[in-house]
């Protein structure tokens, strides 16, 4: 992006509704009950904070919920993230994880990432990359703790 | 604006970085300054004329790089007031200069039970390692906190200023709020008990008449690259008494008298604190970023930077939701503004005036005690220099009010969707 139109462009989708919209109203945010794992993780050059919960049931994530503090990117990355890992393995969780960083890497919206394909704006700012991995990370430290339950 | 400004005209083009991109508002020289051509150029000529290991060879090559680098040490003392020159020990900044005190000052003078009182305004280069030296010993560490308009508060000092209090360590200016802090009424209150009085100069230096002998201050800290000069140069002037008491910080070459088999003796200040070989080119930016300084003149600097905070003040309680942190006056803040919009989070609106070209810093800004305090995890910091101007301020005003009406939905961003 160079052209002050790209740039613009860039802010337009990273910023887009839907995005925003997650950011007011988050879902999925507050304590979960019969928490099967949990991990926090913290960004302390921002102070992003986030914490997740997850409930697995039978090898599938049956509720998933976080809690925290942060920009935009972070906060709707978690909400939309929470919805998208119920009803899966650990290990479909990774594969999610490997394809939203090679969109982070790519830019390209992926459809298999749901809501969280809004994202693919993000891309375009490097120095954001951190804000929308903080939850993968809080996620894959959640379900480690509930594998080895 | 005023006539202030005038005095500043046309100084960006001085600044080969600005001047190769105007549409660039830089606002994060609390962070580190732009440097002038001048200061870009003496390195330059240091390199290309005098280049050699000071202090080491009986050529005349070397004789040039030890002038050079002693040349630059008187000039640095003189602008920032100090009259012995040997007592302004170079190091690669703030930060370094702080770690030699407690070490080369602190590990021999300061012992379990001993007391050392900072402030709320610190910055963690003036936290951290008397944090750590405090719990190395046992001694106390103590934090005075601020009154509500983000001043120290020095009812609450005066109290925790004990008999068994050795040191206060202070910022002359906060690098989060602004806030100028009145030196000589702490530096009386330690005096009064016969601590010793550390004043951290790093955001002051740059932007304020710093007369070194007049403060009172039994130290000063500095950092080159805050104030028109290279990074990796810096320092710390200590008062005489003070200073030949203090153990070397590290050992090598150049600070050593006489190295016998089991043990050695120290060479005399500057030169006991200059362990290796000193960055001679960022010594000799610095005296030319000091002489450009004073070209300007630091009362009329002040004045430049006085008269643009107060204007972006006023701008900034114009947009609806912007919370302004610590001093209200322009008289009690250097040009550091701290703000939140609204429910924006800070390093979103970074993002969000970034692309009109604006740069703030975004985050805890190495502060955050302070930060805790004020209940923030970040804030949004604008900070002025010699060559901003109001039309900055006004292009930092326009881009909030965009990232405003984007954030809350007033732009229309569906036909970029990329989802």
């Amino acid at each position: 992006m160079s052209s002050p139109a790209d740039q613009s462009a860039g802010l337009a989708a990273l910023y887009q509704e839907r995005i925003l919209e997650h950011y007011r109203r988050p879902r999925h945010k507050g304590a979960l009950d019969r928490a099967t794992g949990s991990h926090g993780e913290k960004n302390p050059l921002c102070g992003d904070d986030v914490a997740v919960a997850v409930r697995v049931e039978g090898g599938r994530v049956d509720a998933a919920c976080y809690t925290g503090t942060g920009c935009s990117i972070m906060q709707a990355t978690a909400s939309m993230l929470m919805d998208l890992v119920h009803g899966r393995t650990a290990e479909e969780v990774e594969v999610l994880a490997r394809r939203f960083d090679e969109m982070l890497a790519s830019g390209e919206s992926d459809a298999s990432l749901g809501e969280l394909g809004a994202l693919a704006g993000v891309a375009a700012f490097p120095a954001r990359h951190k804000c929308a991995r903080l939850p993968w990370k809080a996620l894959s430290g959640a379900l480690e703790q509930s594998r080895g339950r | 604006m005023t006539s202030q400004h005038a005095a500043f005209n046309g100084i960006r083009s001085d600044f080969p970085l600005l001047a190769a991109d105007p549409g660039l508002v830089y606002l994060d020289s609390a962070a580190t300054s732009q440097k002038p051509r001048a200061v870009l150029d003496a390195v330059r000529h240091y390199y290309e004329t005098a280049n050699a290991n000071p202090h080491r060879g009986a050529y005349k090559l070397s004789g040039a790089a030890t002038d050079a680098y002693h040349g630059a040490r008187s000039e640095v003392a003189r602008f920032l007031g100090a009259a012995d020159v040997d007592s302004l020990l170079f190091t690669r900044g703030t930060t370094e200069a702080i770690n030699l005190l407690a070490t080369g000052w602190g590990v021999p003078h300061i012992h379990r039970g001993d007391r050392i009182v900072v402030t709320r305004l610190e910055h963690h280069a003036n936290f951290v390692p008397w944090q750590q030296l405090a719990r190395a010993v046992g001694a106390e560490f103590r934090i005075c906190e601020l009154t509500r308009d983000g001043h120290v508060d020095l009812d609450q000092l005066r109290l925790l200023v004990t008999a068994n209090t050795k040191l206060v360590a202070f910022g002359h200016v906060s690098n989060a709020l602004g806030t100028m802090n009145d030196v000589r009424e702490i530096v009386k209150i330690a005096h009064a008990i016969g601590a010793v009085a550390f004043c951290d100069g790093a955001q002051a230096a740059p932007h304020l008449r710093v007369a070194f002998d007049d403060l009172g201050v039994d130290a000063y800290s500095f950092s080159g690259h805050k104030m028109l000069g290279p990074m990796g140069i810096g320092g710390v002037i200590v008062r005489r008494r003070v200073l030949e008491t203090m153990h070397p910080y590290q050992f090598g070459g150049d600070m050593i008298e006489f190295v016998f088999d089991g043990d050695s003796t120290w060479n005399v200040s500057p030169h006991k604190f200059e362990a290796g070989t000193p960055n001679v080119e960022g010594a000799v930016g610095l005296a030319a970023a000091v002489r450009y300084l004073e070209s300007l003149g630091m009362d009329a600097v002040r004045a430049h930077e006085k008269s643009l905070t107060q204007y972006a003040m006023a701008q900034l309680v114009g947009v609806e939701g912007l919370h302004v942190y610590g001093p209200a006056s322009a008289d009690e803040r250097s040009g550091v503004v701290s703000f939140t919009l609204g429910d924006i989070h800070p390093h979103d609106l970074s993002t969000m005036l970034d692309v009109d070209g604006v740069c703030v810093r975004a985050g805890h800004h190495c502060a955050q005690p302070l930060m805790r305090a004020l209940h923030q995890s970040a804030t949004v910091r604008a900070s002025f220099y010699v060559y901003n101007t109001p039309a900055d301020v006004d292009a930092l005003v326009a881009s909030l009010r965009k990232a405003k009406a984007r954030f809350h939905g007033a732009l229309e961003t569906s036909d970029v969707l990329a989802g």
